[in-house]
């Protein structure tokens, strides 16, 4: 069996690669089928629209109706939809992480630690843990800048944060220097990221008071 | 390079596939896709080391091309990595596979025109994958940002190889050897991992099931599709070209069984401390050191094979490329077995130290393995009795292992800070300039990486094009002059 043919392609190439997808892949699948997996519009209907897409609507009307039209429910998952899949497409993912991890005090400079349920959405397909943090970690961005700062950010990051490595995005803007269709996107997809804990946004060791905030974690034993 | 030459003229009836196979007229060996698999490696090679630069440049603030979409630097590093993955290594161990498969066999591949077809169709798929990336329409998989409307096309380019191979394979019979275990079990667990990983989290799973598929893909990638090739190439090519049999036989049953069995359990150790079950990562971690185990054994069998031929070290570019590979191979192994743990994956995860792992897995290991390879065949596959240089081969090597090892301590140390430096809680202006030096040697030795495989592109054209080579023309004054002063 060791060195025949019906035996490395059987054995070794079948049935262990299927016996590691059944533990590795399968179980994980059959722990966490109990949790649906929701739609953008499910979310909206569950923890509403973000008011920083209300603002940009009144900051910009003429480009906001030009590219999304009222402000409403449907324009706001249109906006999230379009910002997701820019965020995957200019590779934000491999710089930005959206995981907190409950070691290292990453509690107190994010915020409350990542939860399955956070990622059993239509936006996390494929999941964006993410691989690498050259910038900080965006699951808890939500409200924690303003739409301004991110316009100013997406156009030119030094100006706002002088050692900052981030790409120059012009192309997420018009000729008039207004946010375009892509830009309003990823700055709204980014103003979402973590919208949906109860109390938002988090600053470095001091987020907002009340259950699972980042006060409140207990942070012995997981230094 | 005496063992070139030697081997050449012992081969000589097959440097241009001339031997005629058992199962009729057509020749053994396709050597027009040998070379050709080789040539769009080599370019493909060259094309994704100058997107890493590229894409470098930005760590430092100096990228030459800001503002346009075509050339954002995320999308350049989705070019770097699929680039290497499926355009360097894919296509060489495709050559390479035309190579071996049908000597250790003595039959040719299923079909001649199959890997013609297989050739196009996959170059095809990667300048689509490449203007797919530059365009903006990547997946959310690492190493599988193949745009996803070219996944099922790309899938089925693996199974056509599969098939092309396996074929010859089956109609052998009796044991087979070490190469073909690996080969064999390499082209199911491509076709396998390849489904797995771009379909079921794109339409199928979601969230955190999903990433427990992601990490799976990201390790099985390297773990089944490259690391299985890799190997059968070495139990191939060390003990032709060091003229002896692998030390124990046993062991690499062992190296084979055990990386067969304990691999594709690894892949959640890449998202460890997530939501995934915490049985499971220790599983995963569990096996990563089991595999650190059966690689030492894999690594002590052919260091007791070179037992005794020291010199070939010296004497034989192949051979030194193959086994500095397989130090480098130790060294990410070893360090794999500790940077899995829960306590170091506290400080390392998401820093600089994981990239420094990367480069040193997939260029430091395979592509020093592939380079060896080539270095071997080309002039065989190119209808030469020998390279146009040999001491470009010497610059070749020191510049790029020298290089590479630079650049992993570099990323290392950087990964160390970066990581003690966030846990204390330092503002992250302050992190990213306490790595701004660290960037910048990175981009100097990725330089001179590239400039070092530009000397072997080189190296490859001049002796393709058939120019006598330097030391040949040295060669012939010694033997002259030798004889002239004989008679006195």
């Amino acid at each position: 069996m060791l060195e025949s043919k019906s035996g490395v392609f059987f054995v070794a190439g079948l049935a262990f690669f299927g016996i590691a997808f059944i533990v590795m892949g399968a179980l994980p699948y059959t722990i966490y089928r109990g949790l649906p997996e929701e739609s953008v519009a499910d979310m909206i209907q569950e923890h509403g629209i973000v008011p920083e897409f209300v603002e940009l609507a009144e900051k910009f009307p003429t480009q906001f109706k030009e590219y999304y039209g009222e402000c409403n429910v449907e324009s706001f998952e249109a906006a999230l939809r379009r910002g997701h899949r820019i965020y995957i497409g200019e590779a934000c993912w491999h710089c930005h992480s959206q995981f907190v991890r409950p070691v290292s005090k990453e509690s107190s400079r994010w915020g409350p630690v990542a939860h399955a349920r956070e990622y059993n959405n239509e936006l996390q397909r494929p999941v964006l843990f993410g691989t690498r943090r050259v910038g900080p970690d965006l699951s808890r961005e939500a409200g924690r800048r303003s739409n301004d700062w991110h316009i100013a950010h997406f156009y030119k990051p030094t100006n706002v944060v002088p050692s900052s490595v981030m790409p120059e995005y012009s192309w997420f803007f018009d000729d008039d220097g207004y946010p375009n269709r892509d830009g309003m996107a990823i700055i709204m997809y980014v103003q979402w990221l973590g919208s949906w804990i109860d109390e938002y946004p988090y600053y470095l060791g001091e987020g907002p008071k009340g259950p699972g905030s980042a006060e409140n974690i207990d942070m012995s034993g997981v230094e | 390079m005496a063992d070139t030459v030697e081997s050449n003229i012992s081969e000589g009836s097959n440097i241009s596939g001339a031997s005629i196979s058992k199962d009729g007229n057509r020749p053994l060996v396709e050597v027009n896709l040998v070379k050709w698999h080789f040539i769009m490696g080599i370019a493909f090679l060259l094309v994704s080391m100058l997107a890493g630069f590229l894409y470098s440049l930005q760590f430092m603030q100096i990228y030459p091309l800001k503002g346009i979409a075509f050339f954002s630097p995320g999308r350049w590093r989705f070019v770097h990595t699929n680039g290497v993955a499926y355009g360097f290594i894919a296509n060489v161990f495709l050559g390479m596979l035309h190579w071996v498969v049908p000597r250790l066999t003595l039959r040719p591949a299923a079909s001649r025109s199959l890997g013609y077809f297989i050739f196009f169709a996959w170059q095809g798929i990667l300048v689509a994958t490449v203007i797919g990336l530059l365009m903006g329409q990547a997946q959310a998989l690492e190493w599988g940002e193949t745009p996803v409307w070219i996944d099922p096309v790309a899938l089925l380019g693996l199974i056509l190889v599969a098939i092309n191979f396996i074929a010859p394979i089956m109609k052998v019979s009796g044991p087979l050897y070490v190469t073909m275990w690996y080969f064999m079990a390499a082209f199911v667990w491509t076709v396998l991992v390849y489904a797995m990983g771009n379909f079921l989290p794109e339409y199928h799973m979601n969230g955190v099931a999903a990433g427990a598929i992601g990490g799976l893909f990201i390790h099985d990638l390297v773990g089944l599709f490259v690391t299985p090739l890799g190997w059968g190439m070495m139990y191939y090519f060390v003990p032709i070209i060091l003229r002896k049999p692998i030390w124990s036989h046993g062991l690499s049953l062992v190296g084979f069984w055990g990386l067969a069995f304990f691999y594709p359990l690894n892949g959640i150790h890449h998202f460890l401390y997530t939501p995934i079950p915490m049985f499971l990562q220790y599983g995963a971690v569990i096996s990563t050191i089991a595999v650190e185990l059966v690689v030492t054994t894999v690594i002590f069998n052919f260091f007791m094979t070179l037992r005794g031929s020291g010199d070939m070290l010296r004497r034989s570019i192949p051979i030194r490329w193959f086994y500095t590979g397989m130090i480098f191979y130790f060294t990410t192994c070893f360090q794999c077995a500790f940077q899995t743990t829960l306590t170091f994956q506290q400080i390392i995860h998401f820093t600089d130290w994981v990239v420094g792992h990367a480069h040193l897995v997939m260029f430091g290991v395979f592509g020093f393995w592939l380079l060896g390879t080539m270095v071997y065949l080309l002039p065989r596959v190119l209808g030469r009795t020998r390279w146009y240089s040999e001491s470009l081969h010497e610059w070749h090597y020191w510049i790029t292992a020298i290089s590479m090892l630079v650049m992993f301590f570099d990323l290392t140390i950087a990964g160390l800070i970066q990581g003690y430096m966030w846990k204390e809680l330092a503002s992250w202006e302050s992190t990213l300039k306490a790595s701004a030096p660290f960037w910048m040697i990175r981009s100097i030795s990725g330089t001179a990486m590239i400039f070092a495989q530009f000397i072997f592109a080189y190296n490859v054209l001049m002796t393709w094009l058939g120019k006598p080579s330097k030391e040949a023309a040295m060669d012939r004054a010694v033997a002259t002059d030798e004889e002239g002063l004989a008679p006195a």
